[in-house]
């Protein structure tokens, strides 16, 4: 028997709950059953880190995918190593680090499946060197309701890329292999530095990015006048054994949290004054220039991490993540996004901003060359809507779109703006799932299967 | 499918020509709001709400409903789904009349048939409603019912009568979908100028329709279980329902 319950669904946001079967298949036949036994509205589910709906189906089918977790080892020659798609990144590194490995790209949390890395082709600090997570996968296994496909780069290349960021809309990602990256350390190597305003940020990123391979800057989009979009940039590399003093240990496994928000807070614990002066106190605690502070990989890649559930502390009404990306050309959509949130008084957690290199050939993949903005903006402030829909537009306008993975409130009218290669995608998905057996509240929302 | 903000892609209005129904569809229409459907009594007024909303982007179906018939209740529920494609987002329930009380008093039909309007066939239209939300594992009921349902006047008691006996009824229903994952909520009016209250006198703390509208709205984006228009009438109506009835009587409105 497949385990089988009824929940109450919604994504990292706390928002649009939705009811649907759970379903907990153990094996690429178990998920072709549960496909088949469904009536519709079928969809793969991780550890729920997407803000918004892409892991929900109401009245539909929901598979969880913690079941499908068996590991290979790595293998020393190639440091591939073949996973079942519910493994998290956490538990890969756990094994992963002290052999000397590490993931090849690593978004805020460890706290992701592979399934769902997949499905959102994520990106991390290092996207302007090393690209995006499907451009470490070797091959996947795929389970759709016309059957089971292995699928890579060089096998039907076509159902390969439009499982790229396709969210979980081509089908069930059941096992995928990964290339890892050798590592010497769980250091990595750190220089900070400190901007007072966001040209100067932004003017930094352009010249000096190339040379490092992570890059992240946060910034502030609550501060006011010329000091909006102040930011502190932290860029660095894994250490080398050398560059690591004698005692401190050389591969640690990633720690457990720390702390753990108990229960969802009070309404309105996060206003724009509290994330105001939140903003201020975690500006001024950054050092103003430093250079080849050794850092654990947790405390640089997952700092989140060291608290569980923290998305409670958003309170009842949840909140949502806006991530856009923009081309280089449009590098002024950055600053004016900034603005107009600050003028509108939208507030926003510190803000992260990223450059991204070359996107891939994924159909729905996120990530193409420009920057990215991702802001966390607390539920509460209806007029936020509004706001938002007016940076869509200029965002579309622009050749820039949002991040699926993180959407919760996009109009499906911008889509094919967005997403070109749309209608390529929803041929592919209509080749291996005539019957649309396969669909989310997201794919619903924005109408991505047409 | 609804967005973080709470915001539908789809409604069907049960009463489809009410006026401040019609101002929040309008509302709704502006935003996500691509699908409509309007059951309506009267199905070229129903047509006429209809082309105010197509004005604004909305794909709107109209489909007739005879609320004095309690046991049509079901199929007009049907076909308000499939006219949405299968699912909708938010059910907005607005069929009513005021009546005139004078002409109430000694009037048996007249008395039964505001009861069947007001509160027996929007009772049968939720009973039919609760398989189907909790089927599509997701939805959003919003009841009209009124100030008045609190306490009843000289002047209106059968309509405060009719509308006390769906909210207790919404309330109530709203606790059984509960665990579905349904959200139910009531929504409380005062006086609002409208063609309903046409000639009546305005008590305190009336508002216009596009006003109440705007309170509701917002209120649908809530998690409040009643939505009051204008809110401050929460707090007004927490102390008259205590107050003595011979003070009561003599109130305004």
């Amino acid at each position: 028997m497949i385990p089988s319950s009824q929940g109450t669904l919604t994504g990292w946001g706390n928002t649009a709950p939705s009811r649907a079967t759970i379903k907990r298949p153990r094996n690429a036949s178990e998920v072709s059953e549960v496909i088949g036994s469904a009536a519709h509205h079928v969809i793969a589910r991780g550890l729920g880190r997407s803000y918004g709906d892409p892991a929900q189906s109401a009245g539909g089918t929901v598979i969880d995918n913690r079941g499908l977790g068996q590991r290979s080892i790595i293998d020393p020659d190639t440091g591939t190593i073949t996973l079942g798609a519910g493994v998290s990144l956490d538990e890969l590194l756990r094994e992963a680090i002290p052999a000397g490995y590490f993931v090849p790209v690593t978004p805020g949390t460890r706290q992701v499946t592979l399934g769902g890395a997949i499905a959102a082709d994520i990106h991390g600090k290092n996207h302007h060197v090393d690209g995006s997570f499907m451009d470490h996968i070797e091959a996947l296994t795929l389970v759709t309701p016309s059957g089971t496909f292995t699928i890579s780069p060089t096998q039907d290349s076509e159902l390969f890329w439009a499982t790229a960021g396709g969210m979980g809309l081509s089908g069930v990602i059941v096992e995928a292999t990964l290339r890892l990256i050798p590592i010497e350390t769980s250091s990595v190597l750190v220089d900070t530095e400190r901007f007072e305003d966001i040209d100067a940020l932004m003017d930094a990123m352009v010249t000096g990015d190339h040379h490092y391979r992570y890059s992240v800057a946060w910034v502030d989009c609550m501060a006011k006048g010329a000091r909006l979009g102040r930011g502190v940039l932290t860029r660095g590399d894994h250490a080398s054994a050398d560059q690591v003093p004698l005692d401190k240990p050389r591969l640690q496994p990633p720690g457990s949290p720390k702390l753990a928000i108990p229960f969802t807070a009070p309404k309105g614990l996060l206003n724009k004054y509290s994330i105001a002066a939140f903003n201020e106190a975690w500006f001024r605690k950054a050092p103003k220039h430093k250079d080849g502070e050794v850092q654990s990989l947790s405390t640089f890649f997952h700092p989140l991490d060291g608290v569980s559930m923290w998305n409670r502390l958003h309170g009842p009404r949840g909140f949502l993540q806006y991530q856009f990306v923009v081309p280089d050309a449009a590098s002024h959509i950055v600053p004016q996004a900034m603005a107009l949130l600050s003028r509108r008084s939208v507030p926003s957690f510190l803000a992260v901003l990223k450059r991204f290199g070359k996107g891939n050939s994924g159909l729905l993949s996120f990530p193409t060359a420009g920057w990215t903005l991702a802001l966390d903006i607390p539920l509460g402030a209806g007029h936020a809507s509004a706001v938002l829909d007016e940076l869509d537009e200029l965002i579309a306008e622009a050749g820039g779109r949002i991040y699926l993975a993180k959407d919760s409130r996009l109009s499906p009218h911008l889509i094919p703006t967005m997403y070109p290669k749309l209608e390529q995608f929803q041929a592919v998905c209509d080749r291996v799932d005539p019957g649309q057996k396969l669909g989310s509240d997201l794919s619903r929302r924005l109408n991505l299967r047409g | 499918m609804r967005d973080a903000f709470g915001q539908p892609q789809s409604v069907m209005v049960l009463g489809g020509t009410s006026e401040i129904a019609l101002c929040v569809v309008s509302k709704l229409a502006m935003a996500r709001c691509k699908k409509v459907v309007l059951a309506v009594r009267n199905t070229q007024a129903g047509e006429e709400v209809a082309e105010t909303l197509r004005a604004l982007g909305a794909d709107v179906s109209v489909i007739a409903m005879e609320s004095t018939k309690p046991e049509t209740a079901a199929g007009t529920i049907a076909a308000g789904f499939e006219a949405a494609g299968g699912h909708l987002d938010l059910i907005v329930i607005a069929a009513a009349i005021l009546g005139e009380q004078d002409d109430l008093d000694d009037d048996p039909g007249a008395t039964a048939e505001l009861f069947t309007i007001n509160t027996t066939w929007p009772a049968a239209a939720m009973a039919a409603l609760r398989p189907r939300l909790i089927a599509q594992g997701s939805g959003h009921v919003a009841v009209f019912s009124s100030v008045a349902a609190l306490r009843p006047r000289r002047s209106l008691y059968t309509y405060s009568a009719s509308k006390a006996g769906l909210d207790t009824f919404t309330t109530g229903w709203a606790e059984s979908v509960r665990d579905a994952g349904i959200k139910v909520q009531i929504i409380r009016p005062g006086f609002v100028h409208s063609k309903m209250t046409t000639g009546k006198d305005a008590p305190p703390f009336s508002t216009d329709a596009d006003q109440a509208a705007e309170t509701i709205v917002a209120g649908l984006a809530s998690n409040s279980h009643v939505i009051w228009s204008p809110s401050i009438l929460q707090w007004v109506f927490m102390m008259l329902v205590h107050v003595p009835q011979a003070l009561w009587r003599k109130m305004p409105g």
